[in-house]
């Protein structure tokens, strides 16, 4: 039976519904019977919030004034987080799919015989590939940690992959080629102080509201912001210099500025001569990129180029930031390698108020793409290839190393093995592929292909419609455990309210599968510390190393930032500094390779996978809002949230929409060759008039992952969210 | 208990990335919860993404105050003005429409003004507003002139503001660039005839005329 995503029967029941503060919520003076001093649910930043608890129930918020990294700055879904809570759409017991009803309600042990009998099917039929797993970087270290182990210990499949692959994986291939780790090089309050910040792909305002605060306190003290982006977004309408990039053209202009760098010797010799290798080459790579062809390649006037590179050439000090503007792409490591050149060849890194960084989108985008949920990666970002790695990993299982399997593929390869049949069972959490997946109607076929699918969810996400089981789970403030945020700094999420219902911790619920299936070897942890601690250990050693850090000394430091090798070492708050060690280098270098020098790469430009021609004119390009929260599970049953910006609109510009005699707040047709979506426009001179955009946040006949393209990185993997080619046309709605 | 002396709210629109924390935050104050006293707006989106936060500038001599008929407008001792009295408000709408900064609103369902009040309940108690201590920018800013000043180097605070004949002085500052004057822009002063009202620096017209 197939399950149409907008099916009126499913969304009666299960959302999403609209929760907006009634009762205690909305009654004056209140006394909480407890505060609770966490952090926000939401994006990478991880601001501290004190939650407001009665009768297990979160009514409200304080601002975390003492929290160092936001001073009790929230942006509005950080205000209004607490409203998932106690919300009418919340799963409270475990479900099955159900011919007549959609769904039915199903004892907990019911659904969980369910759930072993049949991976117990599928692997003795079809091999134990044949079911995988598909995790996400918004679960704490230690489900993260756990989601791996249970993969590779209890089902001893390859193919576990996360969300992070739409999210993290190009910066993070970049990071690891240039300088052998991944994790921001320095922590936000470097950003103070720095002459120039540079701000590549990021909606910073928008999608990293607190960091606005750090970029602007810059600003007062003489920095010169620049901003690289399609759209003038709320951060480029006061920054000194905005180049307007044609989307997909980033490396142009990264190549461009070396390209006057060198031309122009704003290099520092010292730093390339002492500590790097391949310059030579990367010079020679964009000899070509003079400023005519950067500026026809990239779109932007000849004179913002140029002024660009003379103030990044000249500065003292810097800070160069990217986000998903940079790496949703077919190149997207390409791309993070060309700014990482820009960044070596000044010799800004380091060292205070000069640093270089990527924003992490997701809750826990760092840490969930360190401890081995991704599909070539053992805990301590170790390699899953690396026989040496592998041998420490399987002692602290205590398992064989040969029976730990060996790389997956991808969490959209996943879908296609499904579509091939290869793929027979898929147990999901903390992802929701159905909305934030490109081309997203191949995979509802390949949901629908699926002869057993599992999801954990608190909502029953557009995704679960597709499921046979549904296993109720918890919120973030539902459990405990650790995340680590933006700078690489650990934190700790502290329980606020207890599950509802049937609805349980998640790192229990894989438990009771393991015990289920009567291997539960490895799979008896009684608490996230427990879990926390085993992390510790098989981190240890490794580059991503938490051995030192514990729940202590977290909450005494406000976050510890990892590397952290013992329990006298506070944590690493800068990479890079002169003089430091590391595992890799052992001394010869501050950089993560055995020589101890960081590498250019030559970073080679290529169009995007689907240019834009006569049939299909225009380039769609997708990101966020403000007021809304990735596949927008949490954020779209959020009354005051939906309000603030309550459906997607195509962003174009007048010259564009006078073309197609499209008036603002008209319906139009944005069609690609995969599919097409009907929205109002919105006419708009602050984006590029080649361009239109669509935010992503929306499911069914909303949802722009109709259009996008399925294209990927060949490193990373990361699909080509930012650029594909569609045709536009006024509609009736 | 009243509002420390030496704490200051400050706005500055240059900052503002119209993300509406502040508004989402309003609405969890203790004493309106479920309504924004804060006014947002774009100014003209189709040319810019540039938003404007409104507070209440909390004047001197309220003008709200004082056209008020029922005298149901009062303003404390520490120089907050506050939501009208309900027991007195008539729901006239005569501080509405006289307020030269437009913040009072009138809640029809309440027939009451209600009004920003600086999150009184929690300034007179020595916490931040809402709104300010949220703000992801810090458009809005609630601290100390020292604090302000080794902040905002580059901007100086503003709080007498003109409108036409009337010269209001504000509790609120707005942040504006350190080399700009005040300029009260009276059209008369370009024209070919006697200027009204105050003499301008003419370039600014002259500007604007391009």
């Amino acid at each position: 039976m197939s399950i149409a995503s907008d099916n009126p029967d499913i969304i009666e029941r299960f959302g999403p519904h609209l929760a907006y503060s009634s009762d205690a919520r909305l009654a004056t003076g209140v006394e909480p019977d407890k505060l609770v001093d966490t952090h926000c649910c939401f994006c990478g930043q991880q601001c501290g919030i004190r939650l407001k608890v009665k009768d297990n129930e979160v009514i409200g918020f304080e601002p975390r004034e003492d929290f160092p990294f936001n001073h009790g700055m929230l942006c509005p879904k950080g205000v209004k987080r607490y409203l998932q809570g106690s919300h009418p759409d919340r799963l409270l017991s475990a479900y099955q799919r159900d011919p007549r009803e959609g769904f039915r309600a199903i004892p907990y042990p019911e659904a969980l015989d369910r759930v072993a009998s049949e991976i117990t099917r599928i692997q003795s039929s079809f091999g134990n590939d044949a079911f995988a797993v598909l995790t996400g970087a918004s679960l704490t270290n230690e489900k993260a940690y756990l989601m791996g182990k249970f993969a590779r210990v209890c089902l001893k499949t390859a193919n576990i992959d996360y969300n992070g692959r739409l999210c993290m994986v190009s910066a993070a291939a970049g990071n690891k080629k240039a300088f052998g780790i991944d994790r921001a090089a320095n922590p936000w309050a470097d950003i103070l102080r720095a002459e120039v910040v540079w701000i590549s792909g990021a909606n910073v305002a928008e999608c990293a509201p607190i960091t606005t605060n750090y970029v602007w306190q810059a600003r007062e003290h003489g920095a010169k912001i620049i901003v690289v982006d399609p759209r003038i977004t709320p951060i480029a309408r006061t920054c000194d210099l905005f180049l307007p990039i044609k989307p997909g053209r980033d490396i142009a202009l990264f190549n461009g500025i070396l390209h006057l760098m060198i031309e122009n010797d704003w290099l520092d010799h010292g730093f390339i001569d002492e500590h790097t290798v391949g310059f030579e080459a990367a010079a020679e790579h964009v000899k070509d990129w003079t400023p005519r062809r950067t500026a026809e390649v990239t779109g932007i006037a000849e004179r913002g180029i140029r002024q660009a590179a003379e103030w990044w050439g000249q500065a003292k000090t810097s800070f160069l930031l990217h986000a998903r503007g940079i790496e949703h792409h077919t190149h997207g490591v390409q791309n993070v390698l060309g700014a990482i050149n820009m960044v070596l060849a000044s010799g800004r890194i380091g060292r205070e108020y000069c640093g270089y960084a990527t924003i992490t989108g997701q809750g826990n985008g760092q840490g969930g793409r360190e401890h081995g949920q991704k599909c070539d990666q053992l805990p301590g970002a170790r390699d899953v290839s690396n026989p040496e790695h592998r041998a420490y990993v399987a002692k602290v299982w205590g398992v064989d190393p040969n029976d730990i399997p060996q790389a997956g593929v991808d969490a959209y390869e996943i879908f296609r093995k499904i579509d091939r049949g290869e793929i027979r069972g898929l147990l999901s959490i903390c992802f929701n592929p159905k909305v934030s997946l490109p081309d997203n109607s191949f995979i509802t076929r390949a949901l629908e292909k699926l002869e057993f699918f599992v999801v954990i969810d608190f909502f029953l996400s557009e995704t679960a419609h597709h499921a046979d089981v549904v296993l109720p789970g918890s919120l973030q403030e539902e459990d405990e455990g650790t995340v680590t945020q933006i700078e690489g700094r650990v934190i700790k999420i502290n329980k606020a309210v207890e599950p509802p219902g049937d609805a349980r911790e998640d790192w229990r619920i894989i438990q009771d599968i393991a015990k289920q299936l009567g291997r539960e070897h490895g799979l008896t942890f009684n608490s996230p510390r427990e879990i926390f601690n085993e992390l510790r250990e098989a981190s240890r050693g490794g580059i991503a190393d938490y051995s030192g850090i514990t729940y202590e000394k977290i909450e005494r430091q406000y976050g510890v930032c990892w590397p952290c090798r013992g329990e006298d070492d506070p944590g690493t708050l800068r990479l890079f500094e002169a003089g430091s060690w590391n595992p890799i280098a052992k001394g010869a270098g501050p950089f993560y390779f055995p020589d101890g020098k960081a590498r250019f790469n030559a970073a080679a430009y290529t169009a995007p996978a689907e240019d834009v021609d006569d049939e299909y004119p225009v380039i769609l390009t997708t990101g966020r809002v403000v007021s809304q929260y990735l596949s927008g599970t949490q954020t779209r049953r959020i009354g005051p949230l939906v309000d603030q910006y309550p459906e997607p609109r195509i962003e174009m510009h007048p010259r564009l929409a006078e073309k197609l005699d499209i008036k603002d707040g008209d319906w139009a047709t944005a069609e690609s060759r995969r599919g097409s979506v009907t929205l109002r426009a919105m006419v708009v001179t602050t984006i590029r008039p080649d361009t239109v955009f669509i935010p992503y946040h929306w499911a069914g006949r909303r949802s722009v992952n109709q259009l996008t393209i399925s294209a990927q990185d060949p490193i990373s993997k990361i699909p080509e969210y930012k650029v594909c080619a569609v045709k536009l046309r006024r509609s009736n709605g | 208990m009243s509002v420390h002396s030496n704490m200051e709210f400050f706005v500055d629109p240059m900052r503002c990335i119209g993300c509406q924390a502040c508004m989402q935050a309003c609405t969890e104050c203790d004493t309106h919860k479920g309504h924004s006293m804060i006014h947002l707006d774009y100014l003209d989106r189709a040319h810019s993404v540039q938003t404007a936060p409104v507070v209440c500038m909390h004047c001197e001599s309220p003008t709200c105050a004082e056209v008020c008929p029922a005298d149901a407008i009062k303003r404390t001792e520490d120089g907050v003005v506050q939501t009208a009295r309900k027991p007195r408000c008539i729901a006239c709408n005569n501080c509405v429409l006289a307020c030269p900064f437009g913040v009072p609103k009138m809640q029809t369902e309440f027939k009451l003004m209600m009004k920003c009040d600086m999150c009184y309940d929690r300034t007179s108690a020595g916490k931040r507003p809402m709104c300010a201590t949220v703000c992801p920018s810090q458009a809005l800013f609630f601290g100390t002139r020292e604090q302000i000043e080794e902040l905002r180097p580059r901007s100086t605070p503003i709080n007498q503001f003109r409108f036409g004949g009337q010269i209001i002085t504000t509790k609120v500052s707005m942040m504006a660039p350190k080399a700009a004057r005040a300029e009260y822009v009276d059209v008369t002063a370009a024209m070919n005839e006697q200027a009204t009202g105050r003499t301008i620096t003419l370039n600014i017209l002259d500007g604007m005329c391009e």
